[in-house]
């Protein structure tokens, strides 16, 4: 049997669309409760801390690269650059280094 | 009003390295769909829909598979799983005096980069501010994944390579700032990312998704963290 493909496209957006807006809709209250809001309170740092490193690395093709990139990053962010210019001047430098022929 | 115009406009302004980080990533993910047998518009709407690398890889994955449907609904439920966390901390930055319509549609854009703007707000998260981020990001999502299909390996792979971190360095400028602030952070931040590391680097552990991995230490080390350190009242839910 072949399967039709709107009834998995229906099938992958319903299943993403609840998991994202059942907790915004169903949790309308403040949470009062200290370990759940502490809880909540580190989860993005540490979301986001976890999905960058190593994923950082292993998105570009040298993953030296990469590397100095992240640490770029982090640097340009200490010294307090937007979002948008780390981004970019990350982008950029992924560019520069991959540029030296010996680094693959 | 001028406030919801205002924050439309910083929306869209900090959606742009989210747009392009998303088109890097978009376009490698059209030649995913490319190889499943998915034309060039549908594949459009599939990301204007799911808004979700990793949803959508397993997703189109799958379908070349020609997967059963339950399949494709636990898998997309387990790849998209850490949204539940993500949706949980945003439900407690709004404005008791939003209008409940609005987290309907943002529960549409609830993507980690979207998320990850949205979360540092510094006061309660004006609805307008992810719908700009959306406005701009999201086309790029769609459009990438699109020409990803018709284009293929066209884009030189040292331009998808750069573009490729832009998330990341956002995910960076995002972090840093509260953790050279807060000690605290600061140090969860590094262990998080050693874990991180570690984990997609043992053999046994690293052949798990990456998006439960970091759902898994997502909640080990937030948990640990919370019981150590629990925040006091004001600094409290939502940073």
């Amino acid at each position: 049997m072949t399967h039709n493909i709107y009834i998995y496209l229906l099938i992958m957006a319903g299943v993403t669309y609840l998991i994202r807006v059942l907790p915004l809709t169903l949790i309308r209250k403040e949470i009062t409760n200290t370990f759940i809001k502490s809880f909540l309170y580190y989860v993005p740092y540490i979301t986001l801390a976890a999905m960058t490193f190593p994923a950082m690395m292993d998105a570009t093709n040298s993953p030296i690269a990469g590397a100095v990139a992240f640490v770029f990053a982090l640097i340009l962010a200490w010294k307090g650059a937007s979002l948008f210019v780390v981004s970019v001047l990350a982008c950029l430098m992924v560019f520069v280094i991959e540029l030296i022929p010996f680094i693959h | 009003m001028n406030n919801n115009i205002s924050s439309f406009k910083k929306g869209i302004r900090d959606g742009i390295p989210i747009a392009l980080g998303y088109f890097a990533v978009a376009f490698t993910l059209g030649i995913v769909a490319r190889n499943s047998g998915i034309s060039a518009p549908l594949s459009a709407i599939f990301s204007a829909t799911c808004i979700s690398s990793t949803g959508e890889y397993v997703g189109f994955t799958l379908i070349g598979e020609q997967a059963a449907y339950l399949e494709i609904a636990i898998m997309t439920l387990v790849a998209n799983a850490r949204y539940l966390l993500l949706s949980c901390a945003l439900s407690q930055k709004f404005s008791p005096t939003m209008n409940f319509i609005h987290r309907f549609f943002i529960g549409i854009f609830v993507t980690d980069e979207i998320f990850g703007i949205s979360i540092s707000c510094k006061e309660s998260l004006n609805p307008f501010y992810p719908y700009g981020a959306a406005a701009i990001s999201v086309p790029a999502w769609a459009i990438g994944t699109a020409l990803g299909v018709i284009m293929g390996n066209v884009l030189p792979a040292n331009i998808v390579s750069a573009l490729s971190v832009g998330i990341y360095g956002m995910f960076i400028a995002i972090i840093v700032p509260p953790a050279k602030e807060n000690k605290i952070i600061a140090a969860f931040v590094v262990i998080a990312m050693i874990i991180s590391y570690l984990s997609s680097r043992i053999p046994s552990i690293a052949s798990i998704s990456s998006g439960t991995r970091i759902i898994v230490i997502t909640i080990v080390i937030s948990s640990i963290a919370a019981l150590l350190f629990p925040v006091k009242d004001k600094e409290g839910a939502g940073v």
